[in-house]
């Protein structure tokens, strides 16, 4: 070693090292310094073996030293590291720069293969096909939604018995449990009444379909992000027999002719009477199977008459005025057309899956 | 609820056919999800005793048992570990068929030959122990030999699980069930009527003072005294009752009153009175910074104030004659007055609360019981005396010596008054579509409790107080309407399909929505959907620090952020594929993202609140469209060509290009982008280009470095919003019938200008001969200085009624070339 083991050599080997790595022009030229600088044959490793053949105080305070250069030599390095990084990233992504509006009007070859559209897409125009054939028009509404919109114009008050039932997911928003993520596409109904009853537009003849969230541990056949189609109608003159209509020709219209729909008596708060669905198993076509729990039937949603308070929580007269309405979901109707065996392939986004729609 | 059907025939005729009876309850709404059968297929076996057991050679798990059967000895392999020599266990012999459907065959194993099977309760279906044998107490009649039914007295069920509905809570009970099967039947139905109790000498109210301090929360509260209590079993036909409905027995006391309550759906409580203080019962809100500790060991802290919407913060609880908290009203009882082997003398509450008032305590302290949720849903406030009676007539049984104080203690409070509605036919066919007879009408609602009286070709009905759901007029008559269709049957009701002028149709984002996804499934990609709710690390990946929308309480705790971009989501897919060695592919999705309000140019502000009167912030929607493109050669060309096939799907008008002007958005590649803009409204669509190879690097680990990954990012909303992106217009543009010919230009220009720029200038200078301009050369190098391009136009010139001629040509390119230069400073190279 050529230079003296002393504070003021030290001293000195910092700033020279410091002032060599700030010079340092490229990664290269660093990857370099950090082996004279750092590694086991530089000057600071070499002091650092000295230390033993000095007496204690010579030793403590010229330690103390040697440690504070590597420090600074070591924070120098990574400073330049990244600045350097940095520059060959935006030499890399310079060397890349390419005009798009230079290519707007390139020729290309047409792809020779033919995309596909996600099975629940599929299924939800399909849907949706068939509503509007049937006089429907499709709407639809945001996914978060406050409580007001969810439960509360729906007939369902904070603390009420049928909350319980929803699973509900909250949106960290304004008050706790006052924002939520829809639990169904039934709020979107409310902001259509009140859009129709302030534009003056009634009466209502609408599909809604979209993506609702529960809180439910996901497994092959449930989701927590799903989607479901709501329907409202709300016109003069409508019945709980307008509603078993519907339900039966959208059955028969989607699944074929020889499922059949039936309603059960069921309880949703914001309508009433209110029943549940069903449709012949699509499996055994009411044959009986294990599928449908060797009853011949599937349940597929919920429905009812639009109770009254409902339509007077938005200002329509339900002395005028009635209607119905029903949900159900998308997801499902995939599920038990297509009889797939784990839900979770939809949202696996394999290609294999893709491909087959 | 579980009842057993044996339990339900005790009030009315029951179909003799299980598959009726279980039809029947789903069209009445009580939905039967499952069926289990309790003892039956036990005829085969047998009780045994057994006489040796001895290991088998080269096996430790399994030992082999000699048992007698009453006439010989059998031999039989078992796994089971809990009995010794002399114990009486249930076999199964060779040739019986187990109720889970197990046929016992002989067997051999490890040389040794099985001649049947001995059980364990579950193999039986008498109870869910399969931690060994079920081994029997030695009783009269337990004796080797004896089939297992009758030695155990076991009178083979069926048991329904009937899912109640949360607008029927007088329903929540057997004879609740029973009811309404009877009105469907039109059979006679035979309600518990308990034995008025033989009273003691002693009154009462001498002995527990009742007070309700706040009456709002307590519309009722009873009190009845039994004294001369002993505290013991039940007897076995309540034991088996309630372990069929699911309950543990525990002592007659307890179970008498979770007996009346299956029954008739009223909770009870009771209280050890020589453990109450003072004596007597005060129902009252909990003051703040009290606590109660409960019978299952829990303390609670009361009146913590509000947590949730529309929660007041409220407890109510009763009180001992100190005052002091004994039990959470409606909810649990305290851990001081529970009763015990000592106990002789009952206080027995039998009260009616405020259903608000238990659900937000129950939902407060995490404590749903199977009282809570019954008063939640609302209880017969007239069923307490009938309930106190028949648990007091119950406990007869067991305590010889019960003496019950005269008089039931009733405090009043506010109590809700039965609705009165005037039902006409008109009415009901407004909401059935049916006209029915009123007198058929009477029949059914008189058949589940309503009062009815005719008046003036209409009735007049009060609805039952155990049907609290019946609301005041005008509403409540919807109720009553379903009530009848219910009896009546929906499956009887008529249908219609009702049909209108005005023609279906699509809100015009769903119909660019198809558009978007016909235009990009044309490109070849493949539609993805991938989750909303997503990690910390998405954001990450995409080095975006602006304030995430989080959700409170996340399905997976590792997810708890809802997505602000779908291109982590895409190259999660990507990755999957790639793992999958099948990740050349083109990926799309279009869906929601979310931006928090402090992030959003202008906060999304919606009915909320309280009652929804205020406006409240909430986090912003935006849908995108956007499309990944990961297969061989694909790269910011490709982007801009699906950019083209979307653009024309939506005849947009004048979205254009925009180069080197801030910065890209996250994750996009800094130098390859191009925001899209719409000229007139200056609107931002979304972007154009590639993916940041540094991103796609981390989030694609087995991607090849050198694949270019094809980025596009566009708002569905912006693009369907007429003010903010223009459409073509529906004038079709009929093609001229004369030749065309096109112009090449080479133009040197500052780097500065944009192409559409120098479009637009060549597209003015041309006039209305030029029909179309298109740059299809870039050049940037030798002979070109350095900070300027060259862009090779091709300019197509036409004209409707004519050739063009050469000088006409000359002059078009003339006037081109110098419109350039002057407004683009563009020489021609």
């Amino acid at each position: 070693m050529t230079t003296s083991f002393d504070a003021a050599a030290v001293d000195a080997h910092v700033d020279d090292a410091v002032g060599r790595v700030r010079g340092a022009a490229d990664l290269d030229a660093l990857d370099a310094l950090d082996a004279e600088l750092a590694g086991r044959r530089s000057v600071l490793a070499a002091w650092h073996r000295a230390l033993g053949g000095l007496d204690e105080d010579a030793r403590r305070s010229l330690g103390r030293r040697l440690h504070e250069a590597t420090r600074s030599i070591d924070a120098a390095r990574a400073e330049r590291r990244q600045v350097l990084g940095e520059a060959a990233r935006r030499e890399r992504l310079e060397a890349d720069r390419l005009s798009l509006d230079e290519l707007e009007d390139l020729v290309v070859a047409a792809p020779v293969e033919r995309g596909h559209r996600h099975l629940i897409t599929r299924t939800r125009d399909e849907l949706e096909d068939v509503f509007v054939a049937l006089g429907f028009t499709v709407a639809e509404g945001p996914e978060i939604e406050t409580d007001w919109y969810n439960f509360e114009a729906l007939n369902i008050p904070p603390g009420h018995p049928a909350r319980t039932m929803h699973d509900t997911i909250y949106v960290d928003a304004g008050p706790a449990e006052s924002v939520v993520l829809r639990t169904h596409t039934s709020p979107v109904q409310v902001r259509l009444m009140e859009a129709a009853v302030r534009d003056d537009d009634l009466p209502l003849h609408v599909v809604v379909p979209g993506r609702v969230y529960r809180r439910d541990t996901p497994d092959a056949s449930h989701l927590v992000e799903f989607h479901q189609i709501e329907g409202l109608v709300v016109d003069e003159g409508i019945t709980f027999a307008d509603l078993a209509g519907t339900i039966q020709s959208f059955t028969a219209a989607y699944f074929g002719a020889d499922i059949r729909a039936r309603l059960r008596p069921s309880y949703f708060p914001f309508t009433e009477p209110s029943a549940e669905f069903d449709i012949t198993c699509t499996i055994c076509r009411g044959a009986r199977c294990r599928t449908c729990g060797y009853t011949g039937w599937m349940e597929l949603g919920g429905s009812g008459v639009v109770d009254p308070a409902v339509f007077t929580a938005v200002g329509i007269d339900p002395a005028r005025w009635s209607g119905f309405a029903f949900g159900f979901g998308i997801d499902r109707c995939a599920f038990m057309r297509h009889q797939i065996a784990d839900l979770r392939a939809l949202t696996d986004n394999d290609v294999r899956f893709l491909r087959q729609f | 609820m579980r009842v057993p059907v044996s339990w339900l025939a005790a009030y009315t005729a029951l179909p003799d056919d299980l598959d009726e009876l279980v039809a029947t309850l789903d069209d009445l709404g009580l939905v039967v999800e499952g069926v289990e059968q309790v003892g039956r297929g036990l005829d085969d076996v047998v009780v045994v005793r057994v006489e040796r057991i001895d290991p088998i050679e080269g096996a430790d798990r399994i030992r082999l048992a000699t048992v007698h059967d009453g006439h010989q000895s059998v031999e039989v392999v078992c796994g089971a570990w809990n009995f010794d020599v002399g114990a009486l266990v249930p076999l199964a012999p060779v040739g019986a068929v187990l109720p889970d459907g197990t046929a016992i065959a002989r067997r051999t194993m490890r040389g040794v030959t099985s001649n049947g099977m001995l059980c364990s309760g579950r193999e039986l279906g008498l109870g869910e122990d399969h931690e060994g044998l079920l081994v029997l107490e030695p009783a009269d009649g337990v004796v080797p030999g004896r089939p297992l039914l009758a030695a155990l007295g076991i009178v083979p069920d069926t048991v329904l699980d009937i899912a109640i509905e949360g607008n029927r809570p007088d329903a929540w009970c057997v004879e609740g069930i029973a009811r309404d099967l009877a009105a469907r039947a039109r059979a006679p139905f035979h309600p518990v009527v308990p034995a008025p109790p033989a009273a003691g000498p002693t009154r009462a109210d001498q002995l527990v003072a009742v007070e309700i301090v706040d009456p709002d929360l307590c519309g009722r509260f009873t009190a009845t005294v039994l004294e001369g209590v002993t505290v013991e079993p039940s007897p076995e036909w309540v034991q088996r009752r309630l372990e069929r409905c699911g309950m543990r027995p525990i002592n007659n006391v307890v179970d008498a009153s979770n007996y009346v309550m299956l029954e008739l759906g009223q909770p009870t409580h009771a209280y050890d009175r020589d453990r109450l203080a003072g004596a007597a019962l005060r129902v009252r809100r909990a003051a703040p910074g009290e606590d109660l500790a409960l019978l299952d060991g829990t303390v609670v802290e009361l009146a913590q104030g509000a947590v949730v919407l529309g929660d007041t913060g409220e407890d109510l609880v009763i009180c001992d004659g100190d005052d002091t908290p004994i039990g959470l009203a409606g909810i649990m009882g305290g851990a001081s007055t529970e009763i015990d082997g000592t106990t002789t003398t009952v206080v027995l509450e039998a009260a009616w609360f405020d259903p608000m008032a238990v659900a937000r305590s129950a939902k407060r302290h995490r404590l749903r019981t199977e009282a809570s949720a019954r008063f939640e849903r609302g209880c017969d406030p007239m069923a307490c005396d009938r309930a106190a009676a028949r648990v007091v007539e119950l406990l007869a049984e067991t305590s010889p010596s019960l003496r019950v104080a005269a008089g039931l203690v009733d405090a009043r409070g506010t109590l809700p008054v039965p609705a009165v509605l005037t039902v006409d036919a008109a009415g009901l066919a407004a909401r059935l579509g049916v006209t029915l007879e009123l007198e058929e009408v009477a029949r059914l609602l008189s058949a589940i409790g309503f009062v009815v009286r005719a008046r003036e070709g209409a009735l007049e009905v009060t609805a039952p107080t155990a049907r609290p759901d019946v609301r005041p007029a005008p509403f409540g008559l919807a109720d009553v309407a379903e009530e009848v269709a219910r009896l009546y049957g929906y499956a009887a009701l008529p249908t219609r399909v009702p049909s209108w002028p005005a023609p279906g149709a699509m809100a015009p984002v769903v119909s660019a929505r198809r558009s978007v996804r016909e235009a990009l499934v044309g490109l070849g990609a493949l539609e993805a959907w991938t989750a909303t709710m997503v990690g910390e690390g998405d954001a990450e990946l995409l080095g975006d620090e602006a304030e995430r929308v989080r959700v409170t309480n996340p399905v997976a705790q590792d997810e708890p952020v809802l997505r602000s971009s779908l291109l982590p989501g895409l190259l999660g897919a990507l990755r999957r594929n790639v793992e999958r060695r099948q990740g050349d592919v083109a990926l799309f999705e279009v869906g929601t993202t979310f931006a928090h309000h402090a992030v959003a140019p202008v906060p999304r502000l919606e009915r909320g609140g309280s009652h929804g009167t205020e406006l409240v912030k909430v986090p912003s929607e935006d849908e995108r469209v956007a499309l990944l493109l990961a297969r061989p050669g694909d790269g910011a060309h490709t982007a801009v060509v699906s950019w083209r096939a979307l653009r024309e799907a939506l005849r947009l008008a004048d979205v254009r290009l925009d180069v080197g002007r801030g910065a890209p958005p996250h994750g996009v590649h800094p130098t390859r982008f191009a925001t899209l803009v719409d000229a007139a409204s200056t609107a931002v669509v979304g972007v154009v280009g590639e993916v940041d190879p540094s991103v796609a690097a981390r989030a694609v680990p087995g991607l090849d470095p050198a694949r270019r990954l094809g980025w596009l990012d566009v708002s569905l909303g912006v693009l369907v919003d007429p003010e903010l992106t223009r459409r073509l217009s529906e004038v079709a543009v009929v093609p001229s019938r004369f030749p065309t010919s096109d112009v090449d230009l080479a133009l040197v220009v500052d780097e500065s200008i944009g192409v559409h720029e120098v479009k637009a200038v060549l597209r003015a200078a041309a006039g209305e001969l030029c029909e179309s301009v298109a740059c299809f050369d870039a050049y940037r190098g030798a002979g070109i200085p350095d900070g300027a391009k060259s862009l090779a136009l091709r300019v197509r010139l036409g004209a409707p009624d004519r050739t063009l001629s050469e000088a006409a040509l000359g002059e078009a390119r003339a006037a081109m070339i110098d419109a350039a230069a002057t407004r683009l400073r563009a020489t021609l190279r």
